[in-house]
């Protein structure tokens, strides 16, 4: 069968391969301004930002020919964990022939409901689930190396004497990653996908700015829906740190109830889970201040809700500990130039604040 | 005694009756913030962070119209009043004394107490002790306010389900709507603070009683019917107001017949996003019941609703004649 899922960042390279190895095929669309513009004029006007990516490429995965598509849910309040309802909603008003199975997160008795859905999935190709088993494991190691690369990635990027040869390393190593196909072949790959990027030229006497990015999970996640906000970062010299990860956030919501000392650090200023990544934006930013660094990005999609309670509260935290932050909300009309220059405008500001606290040290020193 | 604030916003309109009466049993002075006005709005507008919905501006406006008025203000963490699924408030509800508190200076002080009462069904008594026990009062005066606001409360719900506006309800006015039955029955759903603050919505409720069109709104649907309908949805949503919103849609497509149904949203509002493509969808699906969607922000004109509101009564008219 022709099965389709929500397409982000680099993910889509273990999903496919954990439904080849199921006897699916994957459909996979990846998205484009034609599929943005389509997926807006079937959402409701006010929806997030990945409520249409996601629905755009859905559409175009039913037009290539997706009977299925697996997705997850939620148990809210943020908006994301009712997308799965009214997708399908949405496509079935359109008169279209598909099918949304959304795994909600085992609470209580739902787990029964998560096994029956994932039986469903596996038997229509006859596969055991001791087969499964061995093949999410398989899917969860590839993903987890997706994580890793892209995190040395953004550590190797502000070093690079060429612009633009980490971002031509890392789809290489993407490609050396695709290909493997056992445990041991994985591993392998990551190495190889890590050579492959330590031959990238560097320049490592220089020193650069350290800045964290919070906020909604999938505008972090998915380079198309924020206009390559680290890779845009990367190049202007700056070592950027993503506070979530695939794999970080679906073990911390599937198996723990989240990041404990995330949250703890948000308490003085918000006591209370809002949903979505409101609270872990909040309790980002006091870790990122304590660590040192620079500044913070935090990106949410426009009319976020989580987020939008966020950024309330951190003009509170940006005064009491001193760490810039710049928001940027994201939307369908949103334009790469714009991100860009205010991106850029931000580490010139950092870069003054950090030179200005540099030359302040060097006068303490004078007058010792 | 003590002064105590509540902002005329938000939660007020369901839930005031019973704080006050809670608070004057004990003795304290209740002060409601003035209705809402243009100060009241220039003051949310440039006190909120900018990228909040209209409701949310409106409440920090009327905390700052209280704020030199009364030795405590009260702005309660609503987080859930019924056990239901993962039902809870609006992120923006949960979050909202401490937007209310990094947003605004020199406010006198807040009693900010969690609500979350799908704990248990003693959790509103233990909150309310735990307010009273602040301002020093007996168990026993605690008890006795507790039970006095219950009944108040129950009564203010029980007079909306008999066909009365929560304004009207809280006034105590017996009268009800005169019942023609040939006049057009129209539902008006939305949340309450919309519905019935008479600034956002620019009169509209008294617009369409002069139109002498009959008023449904979600409050006036029976509590257990209300529930009866969420076996109609695949997946509950996660807000209170929005499940409220979407069951009482669902009770007037399906079991007290209206003529059409106009949904009142602010604009930029999260979860109305999906519940409005949800209400449109199913009036489609359940005998293609005309639908409206009133979109309202700071810069609504009287003008603009009145016309769109006159367009599709006259619309609703038309199309009972022809049947």
């Amino acid at each position: 069968m022709k099965v389709s899922f929500p397409y982000m960042g680099t993910s889509h390279i273990a999903f496919s391969m954990l439904l080849r190895n199921l006897g699916h095929e994957p459909v996979v669309v990846k998205p484009t301004q034609k599929t943005l513009t389509l997926g807006t004029q079937y959402s409701p006007e006010f929806a997030c930002l990945p409520f249409k990516i996601l629905l755009g490429t859905y559409l175009e995965a039913i037009e290539k020919g997706a009977e299925l598509i697996l997705t997850s849910g939620g148990i809210g309040p943020c908006r994301a964990g009712y997308y799965g309802v009214l997708h399908q909603k949405i496509i079935d008003d359109l008169g279209l022939n598909a099918k949304i199975i959304v795994f909600e997160p085992p609470r209580n008795l739902s787990i029964f409901d998560l096994l029956n859905k994932i039986n469903y999935v596996i038997k229509l190709n006859k596969i055991k689930w001791l087969d499964f088993i061995h093949y999410f494991k398989l899917g969860w190691q590839k993903l987890k190396a997706l994580d890793e690369i892209e995190n040395y990635v953004h550590k190797i990027r502000p070093y690079e004497t060429n612009k633009g040869d980490t971002t031509q390393a890392f789809e290489e190593a993407q490609k050396i990653l695709e290909k493997a196909q056992t445990k041991e072949e994985i591993e392998e790959a990551l190495q190889a996908a890590k050579n492959v990027l330590d031959n990238v030229p560097q320049d490592k006497s220089r020193q650069p700015l350290k800045i964290g990015i919070i906020g909604e999970i999938y505008v972090v996640l998915e380079p198309f829906a924020n206009h390559h906000v680290e890779t845009v970062l990367g190049e202007l010299g700056v070592e950027v740190h993503r506070s979530i990860s695939l794999t970080g956030y679906t073990s911390n919501s599937f198996i723990k109830e989240g990041e404990q000392d995330v949250i703890k650090a948000a308490h003085p200023y918000l006591n209370q889970l809002i949903g979505g990544h409101g609270i872990n934006s909040i309790g980002e930013t006091v870790l990122y201040a304590r660590h040192g660094y620079d500044g913070v990005v935090q990106l949410a999609p426009f009319a976020c809700i989580p987020e939008i309670v966020a950024k309330g509260i951190l003009p509170k935290v940006q005064k009491d500990l001193g760490i810039p932050v710049l928001t940027l909300f994201l939307d369908e009309q949103t334009g790469k130039a714009g991100i860009e220059t205010r991106l850029e405008a931000f580490v010139d500001l950092l870069k003054q604040k950090r030179y200005r606290a540099n030359v302040q040290d060097k006068l303490v020193a004078v007058n010792l | 005694m003590a002064k105590i604030g509540f902002p005329k916003a938000l939660y007020y309109y369901l839930y005031y009756p019973f704080w006050q009466e809670f608070f004057t049993n004990l003795g304290h002075d209740m002060i409601v913030s003035s209705s809402t006005s243009k100060a009241i709005l220039d003051l949310g507008v440039k006190e909120t962070v900018n990228d909040a919905c209209l409701p949310i501006k409106l409440f920090h406006g009327h905390v700052g119209d209280l704020a030199s008025k009364v030795d405590v203000i009260f702005i309660p963490r609503m987080v859930s009043v019924r056990k239901f699924a993962t039902e809870t408030f609006c992120p923006k509800f949960l979050g909202l004394p401490d937007m209310v508190h990094a947003s605004m200076e020199d406010l006198p002080p807040v009693i900010e107490e969690k609500i979350d009462l799908s704990k248990s069904p003693l959790e509103l008594w233990r909150v309310c002790q735990r307010i009273g026990k602040e301002f020093g009062h007996s168990q026993w005066q605690i008890n006795n306010a507790y039970w006095h606001a219950k009944k108040v409360q129950h009564r203010f719900f029980k007079s909306m389900e008999n066909g009365l506006t929560a304004e009207k309800a809280m006034t105590g006015e017996k009268k009800k709507y005169t019942k023609d039955k040939n006049n057009l029955k129209l539902a008006f759903l939305g949340y309450p603070y919309l519905v019935y603050d008479n600034f956002i919505n620019v009169n509209s409720l008294e617009l369409l009683e002069k139109m002498d069109v009959e008023i449904k709104t979600v409050e006036m649907v029976p509590a257990k019917k209300l529930l009866a309908q969420r076996k109609k949805l695949p997946k509950d949503l996660f807000w209170n107001f929005s499940n409220r919103v979407m069951h009482s849609c669902l009770y007037y497509l399906d079991d007290e017949k209206v003529d059409g149904i106009v949904h009142v949203t602010a604009f930029g509002c999260g979860p109305d996003a999906m519940v409005d493509k949800m209400m449109e969808l199913e009036s489609k699906n359940r005998g293609e019941v005309p639908f409206l969607t009133l979109s309202l922000d700071e810069h609504t004109g009287n003008a603009g609703v009145a016309t769109r509101l006159e367009a599709f009564v006259d619309m609703l008219k038309i199309r009972r004649e022809k049947q």
